[in-house]
Parts: C-alpha cells; structure tokens; sequence
C-alpha cells in the first residue's frame, strides 16, 4: 500500500515536474508586500496596494476611479516601474495622466474596443512579466457585459499574478471578481469643490448684477472654478494581513484597525493645463 | 557553389550526400558542379541534368544569390578573427594573422579556430597559414584540411601542386601542358628568361607563383553595413507557415554571421519578390531579348561564365573540370564578341530589378535593442507579416539585418526589475496584433494647446536612466523608504472617444439643461465659459469655449434622445447601453464644450 502511494506520489510529481516546485508540501500563504496608491487616505485605510495580488476597485461615474488609478500610476512610475494599462473603452487621457505626475513614458497604454480584447491583453501582458502594475479598466464597460466575464479569468488572472511583483488593478463599476481578488475598495461619489470668486459688497444672495449696484461675481458662471472632488473609500474585501512584512510603513497600523472607510479629495491642476508642452516637461 | 547550397541546406551537409548543381546553358541544363561524393558517383562536368539524375545524385540548381551570401559569410569569418581582410575571390578570403597568437596561440591553432568558426556559419573551408599571401591563396586551394607553411618551405609546399592551382590563362595552360609541365615544381625549375620569351610577363608571374616567391601587399576589403541572406523558392508560396521554416533558416544564418563578428541586429528588413509580377517581368525580358539579342546562345553563356570565374568549388578534380570548361567556353565568346552580349545581358538585368521594385513586398521590422536571437526575431517577423501580409505568391525572399552594437545593460542593485526588452517586444507585438498598431503605445502630449491631441510612442521604458521628467519624480519627496510621499490626488478625467454630440439649453448665458446619450440632465452647477482657440493659421483651425458642468440626470428625454442619438457615435452602445447609461450617470461632472467651427455643443469627458 505505502509502495503504491510512493509511486503514485513519484509519478504526480514527475507529471507536474517543471510547473508546480513541490506539489505535495503545504505551501505557506506569503507575507503581501504593499507599496503606496499615491493617497494616503486610501493607504490608511487599505495599508497599500497589494503587490502579487488583484485589487478591484469598483464604483459609480465621477466616483475617484480614474483620480485614484492615475495616484497610482504615477507613484509607481515614480518609482521607476513599468507599469500597463488596459483600457476597456479608451477613455483614458495623457492629459490629466501627466498632470497627475504620472511618467507617461513609462506606461504602456494598450486601447482595446471591448471586453475580449482587453481580457486577452490582460492574459498576454501578464504572461510578459515584470511590470509594476498592470490597470485593467473597464469603468467604461456595461457591468452586464463585465458580469458575464467567467470567474475562472479572475482566477486565472490572480494565479497568474501571484509571486510576481506586479500590482493587478482591476476597474470596474460593480465587484466581480469577488473572491480572487486580496483587495476590493468601493468608491462612492462625494461632493463636488468649486472656489468662487470675491464678492464685491453684495451679499451672496443678490442677482448677479444689481442695476447700478455691486457685482456678484459668484453668480456668473465664470465667477466658479472647478476646485477637485471628493470621494469616499469602503474597504470591502482586503487579505492585506496583520503585522503586515511589506515595506510601505503606514499600512500596517490601518490594515488592522478598525476602519472600513475613508474620504479623499482631488485637485484641478488647472495651471498644468495652461503650461506649454516644455514647461509641463520642466 | 556547392558550399553555398549545402550551407542553405542542412539535411544535405548533414548527411554529406552527393550534390550536383545544374544551371540554365539553354537550351540545355548542365551540371557546372558538384561535391566530391557526387564525382565519385560518376558526375562530370557538362553533364546533361537528365544523366546526373541517373547517377543517384541530389540535383540542385545554382543560386547566384545563395552564392552571394556564402560569399559574404565567408568574409563575416575573416572579419570576427581579423579585421584586416582581403576579399580574393568568391571562394577564397585573405586575413592578416598579426597579433593573434596572443589570443589564439600557434599558427596551428588559429588556423583551427577559423576552421571552427567556418562550422557554426555552416561552412567547410580548407585554411592554409603562410607568411606570403599568393603561397596561402594556393596551399588553400590546393590541399584539403589545415596548412600551416614554415617560412622559406613555400617552394617545397606547392611544388606537388598541380599548375592548373595557380591559375593560368587557357593559352598558357595549353603551351604547358604541350611542354609537359604539370607541377609547380616543373613549372618553377624552368629558366625565367626562356619562359618570358615565350610565355610573356604571364609566364615569369606563374613562375614566380610556382615558387612562392611571388610578393604583394594586402588589400583591404570595407566591411559592409546590411547583412543580406537570400533564397530562391522553386515553387511560388503563398502561406505564411510554410514560409516560416525559410525564414528561420535564413534568421539563423544571419544571426550566426552577426555573432562571428560580434554584432546585434537594430532591424531586419525582408523583402519578397512576388510571383505573379515575376514570371510577368521574365515574359517581358524574354520578348525584349529575343528581339535585341546580339548573339547566339553562346554568348550567354559567356556571360555566365563571368560568374563562374568565382566559383566557389574545391578540390583538385573539380578545379580541373572547372578550367576545362572555362578554357572551353572563353574560346567560344571569344569569337562571338561577348563583350557586346555581356553588356545588353546587364542592361536587361536592371531593367528587370526596376520593374520588380514595383512589384516586391517589403517590411523592416525595427528593434528597440539589438538583438541575435533568431527564434525570437522569427516570432516578431511572423507577427508583423501575420498582420500585414504579401498580396501575392512568393518566389525570393532577400533577409537583411541592420548590424549593431549589442546591449549591454548594468543593472543597479536598487534598480526594480524591468520587463526583459526582448520579451516585451514580442508582448508588444502580440499585442499590436490584437488590438492593432495604432492603438499601443507609449502616450506623448504633442506641443500644442489644441485640447485631447497626443501621439503614440513605441514603447520602451528606459529603466537605467536617473530619475525621469515626469512632475511626481521631480515634485514628491520620498518617505524615506522609497515611496513618494503621497499629496494630494490630481482628478482624472476620462475622455469620450469619439467625442458625444450634446444639445445644450442656455439660460442666461450659460447651459441650464444637457441632452446627450438619450438621457436629459440639469445642470447644477456651471464654471465657463473657458474660451480657447488657436491654430488660426491652418485650415483645422479651432474655436471653442469650455464648460464644467455639473449635471443631474433625471430621465430620458423622448423627444430629443433620437436626434441626439443620430449624432452620437456608432459605437456607443456597444460600450454602454442606454439602459446602463441611466443607471450609471444618476449626476457627474463633465466638461462641455461649445465647437464654434461647426457651431455643437460637445461632450468631451467626465472627471472621476
């Protein structure tokens, strides 16, 4: 009986030789090394973004998707990494990208038409290896067609990924990938910030231009400026474990308290905008 | 010629089978070489093809362009041991050994090296070691193996030579054979003022080649800058897949000819010579020949024969066949003025080269780093010809390789792991084939202030270089582990590609209530009009004036959603239905924009 069972064991391990180390000693879950999403909130409230593993983050329009991928774009850049991005609707804009910081050299943007296309290019940019983060996008995709997408994609995507440095993104409008994934961060859209321009004597509440009186520059439209956003962050699944071994310091203490959910706020870098090209290289 | 076939052909050089080449004297096809194995087995020289195929032997044709590559692979091997090199004859180089025996030792054993590497560039070559350059020239020639000439022994070396070795012209070699002078050593005895009386200036240079005394300098050949491998297909081929074996062969002969002189390739060019336009063309020479020709059928051959002046055969039986034939068809031009025919030959030549540029396809597949991995420069070349393919049946195919200096790359201890250039090109690529080239890439803001305009790199993330442009390396501080400091997020903004046709109601001057995607919305709050133009001065001069607004969707809209449906996107749908659009645009900020060129209002993206 113990000659049969060695035998079937030497043969399992032949068949699996090359793929799997050793298939039949427990394998030791590993320490999740966690680096910086660029927002201190999300990372108090995260501890980091998990490297070798996914991360989905899901929520509706003008919820900080966008905001919170670009923080992470270009901290990773930043530091150096290569980093892809899957784009499920091609909706992504190097515009606000480089204002963001991100190094826009460094990041492969991959534009694909629909949700086929960016699973497979999803599969063949994890199979090259070697990037820091790989966003998948698909914010701008029907979630109908998104739940459609076999679990076993999410599976393979978060084996493919696993021991390897590289960050999986995945963005979504609803959570799909459900338990493949170490890291789930709902976003939910918060309010809006505009700055108004001084007010010249008239109270807030007069029309905007009293015969013969003062003008309330806040009533005119172009009396406004887009100021930032805000956004709130629900942790709804998160396998970042206590006493965490990775290097990004503030995640540690976050990851194992209490708290579920964070506010952040965005800016308009409009100054960006207006730079010509050298100076926004400078 | 026949080391340029077997070198094409591993399975023949492999199994060392007989080998006869057949060319085109027409109006018959003869045999104008063969291997050793092939004159044991009965071949001679003139044969008709039809009595070679008797004799059991593999029949191939002679390829002048498989000539030309073994030629400059030949020359590859003198350059990765020396680069002082004399380009002698298409069969025969010259290298200067000075300075070699620090790296290689003995003469014996450089002369081995070159052997060696001859092997891995699949050639087999005889290598003969002298202090006089005409001494190595014909050693080689004459003896098969190593040969390594002591100085002051030339004499007594080439003495056992046959005078065919040297070289002579026919009339010479006539007058020597009636003298019975079949040796270099009968030939180097005979007195030189008799021999100049009678032979002329040719005879005392033979003498003196007999002798080993005959002195001259090297002269040095130009390495050349595109490494170029060629095949001639027998049949037409119009798939890609059988294709791929030819192209592997020939990948792999050009990577071994960049690694014997230590290069990288920076791109590879293939060219494919079309079937269809092909055989048009041959048509169209042939009537343009049959009514200028100028001789008969002899003085084509003549002309052939030009080329054979180089062949590359050796071995002493072969060498005799060879110069018979020579001496037999020299004699023939000579009465039928070659020189006139040779002449129209090259014209219609050109002519034939200018009319199939029209008509070849080419490709250059350009490399981020240099690269000499054949197999993976086969997937690249396969997936750029899958995505592009030849319109018509394939009968050459001409593989060329820009050399450069390899990469050699330092990485830094604090460095993070790049993706291996070599395996994100072929990533690339397959992705590139996926999604198509224009939709891959680096993203590049353009200069210029014409809102959304970038263009698309070639991506390849310079990882070694310091610390990049980009705002955050320049503007974050670390926080002491590497990690930038956060700050403050920047909003993001998703664009809308194609843009969205809007119908915008104005309430005192600004946009009061949206109509786009079917759906209505009221707009909360509205920061604008921001207005911006410019390019003024071209005919895609722009005007617009921008809004951010903040819209609140409470339903569709029946009347106006199917004309503003006309206007949007064809694609629109298939991205988000208008069901799902409902659902997810419950309220957002947009960016607006009013086109005063075509007077719309448009949608431009949404900050998330």
């Amino acid at each position: 009986m113990a000659a049969n069972f060695a035998a079937l064991r030497s043969q399992v391990e032949l068949a699996l030789a090359g793929r799997v180390v050793a298939p039949f000693n427990y394998r030791d879950r590993q320490e999740v090394v966690t680096v910086s999403s660029g927002i201190s909130e999300i990372d108090l409230l995260t501890g980091g973004l998990p490297r070798g593993a996914l991360t989905e983050i899901f929520g509706p329009s003008c919820s900080g998707r966008t905001s919170l991928l670009l923080s992470a774009l270009s901290a990773r850049t930043a530091q150096q990494e290569a980093c892809a991005l899957i784009d499920g609707g091609d909706a992504f804009d190097p515009h606000s990208a480089e204002a963001a910081g991100v190094e826009l050299r460094k990041l492969l943007w991959v534009r694909c038409r629909n949700v086929e296309q960016t699973l497979r290019a999803t599969d063949l940019l994890l199979q090259g290896g070697s990037f820091g983060l790989i966003a998948v996008d698909l914010s701008d995709i029907a979630p109908q067609l998104v739940r459609h997408v076999p679990l076993d994609s999410w599976f393979r995507f978060r084996r493919a990924v696993e021991d390897t440095p590289t960050i999986l993104m995945l963005l979504e409008q609803e959570s799909n990938a459900k338990s493949c994934a170490s890291l789930g961060l709902r976003l939910e859209a918060g309010v809006a910030g505009w700055s108004r321009m001084p007010v010249e004597g008239a109270a807030e509440s007069a029309p905007g231009c009293a015969a013969g009186g003062p003008v309330n520059y806040s009533r005119l439209p172009w009396g406004w400026l887009l100021e930032g956003t805000s956004a709130r962050g629900e942790v709804s699944r998160s396998r970042v474990q206590k006493g965490n071994a990775g290097y990004f310091r503030g995640g540690f203490a976050a990851a194992a308290g209490a708290a579920r959910e964070g506010i952040f706020r965005t800016r308009m870098d409009w100054d960006f905008f207006s730079l010509p090209i050298a100076a926004k290289r400078k | 010629m026949v080391q340029a076939v077997l070198r094409a052909e591993g399975e023949l050089r492999d199994r060392e089978k007989a080998v006869a080449l057949v060319d085109e004297t027409a109006p018959l096809i003869n045999v104008v070489a063969a291997n050793d194995a092939a004159w044991r087995a009965g071949i001679q020289l003139g044969m008709a093809q039809t009595q070679a195929q008797l004799c059991g032997v593999e029949i191939r044709r002679r390829s002048r362009a498989q000539e030309k590559a073994a030629h400059a692979a030949l020359l590859d091997l003198g350059w990765s041991m020396s680069p002082r090199v004399e380009e002698h004859a298409q069969d025969t180089i010259l290298a200067d050994l000075a300075g070699l025996n620090s790296l290689f030792g003995a003469e014996e054993n450089i002369a081995r090296e070159f052997a060696r590497r001859a092997a891995e560039l699949h050639l087999r070559v005889q290598v003969a070691v002298s202090t006089n350059l005409e001494v190595a020239v014909h050693a080689a020639r004459g003896f098969a193996g190593i040969t390594v000439i002591p100085e002051g022994e030339e004499a007594r070396y080439l003495s056992g030579l046959p005078a065919q070795t040297l070289a002579p012209s026919a009339e010479a070699l006539e007058t020597l054979e009636r003298w019975g002078i079949r040796t270099c050593a009968a030939l180097g005895a005979l007195p030189v003022l008799e021999l100049s009386e009678r032979l002329g200036q040719e005879g005392v240079r033979l003498q003196e080649l007999a002798r080993g005394a005959h002195t001259r300098a090297l002269v040095l050949a130009e390495p050349v800058e595109i490494l170029e491998e060629e095949m001639e297909l027998d049949d037409a081929v119009e798939d890609l897949e059988p294709l791929a074996f030819v192209l592997g062969r020939l990948l792999d002969q050009v990577c071994a000819r960049l690694a014997a002189r230590a290069l990288s390739a920076a791109a590879i060019r293939v060219r494919f010579d079309l079937g269809d336009a092909f055989e048009k063309e041959e048509q169209v020479l042939n009537e343009q020949f049959s009514t200028k020709r100028f001789g008969e059928k002899t003085g084509i051959r003549a002309a052939g024969v030009n080329a054979v002046d180089g062949n590359g055969q050796s071995g002493t039986s072969a060498a005799k066949a060879e110069l018979k034939m020579r001496a037999n068809v020299v004699a023939k031009a000579t009465t039928h003025k070659d020189s006139r025919v040779t002449t129209q030959a090259q014209d219609f030549s050109a002519s034939v080269n200018c009319k199939d540029a029209e008509k070849t396809y080419e490709k250059v597949l350009n490399l981020p780093v240099p690269m000499r991995d054949s197999k993976m420069l086969l997937k690249l070349l396969r997936l750029q010809l899958q995505a592009d393919p030849p319109s018509g049946a394939i009968v050459k195919i001409t593989l060329g390789a820009d050399p450069a200096r390899p990469r050699s790359t330092q990485h830094g201890l604090f460095v993070p792991n790049s993706p291996d250039p070599e395996k994100l090109e072929l990533t690339v690529a397959r992705l590139a084939k996926l999604v198509g080239n224009a939709n891959i890439g680096s993203p590049e803001l353009t200069d210029t202030h014409r809102p959304g305009e970038f263009r698309m790199n070639r991506f390849f993330p310079q990882m070694n270089e310091t610390r990049g442009r980009g705002r955050a390396s320049k503007k974050s501080a670390s926080d002491g582990n590497g990690e930038p400091a956060a700050r403050r997020p920047a909003t993001g903004c998703r664009i809308f590609r194609p843009r969205l046709a809007a119908r915008v109601e104005l309430r005192e001057g600004r946009p009061a209530k949206i109509f786009f995607r079917g759906l209505y919305g009221r707009v909360v709050t509205a920061s604008g009009p921001w207005r911006i133009s410019g390019d003024w001065w071209r005919e895609d001069a722009w005007q617009q004036e921008e809004w951010d607004l903040q819209i609140a969707f409470d339903g569709e809209s029946a009347g106006v959603s199917a004309s503003v449906l006309m206007n949007a996107p064809a694609n629109m749908h298939a991205i988000a239905p208008v069901q799902d659009v409902k659902a997810q645009m419950r309220a957002g900020l947009y960016c607006v924009y009013y086109d005063g060129a075509c007077r719309s209002w448009f949608v431009r993206g949404m900050y998330d």
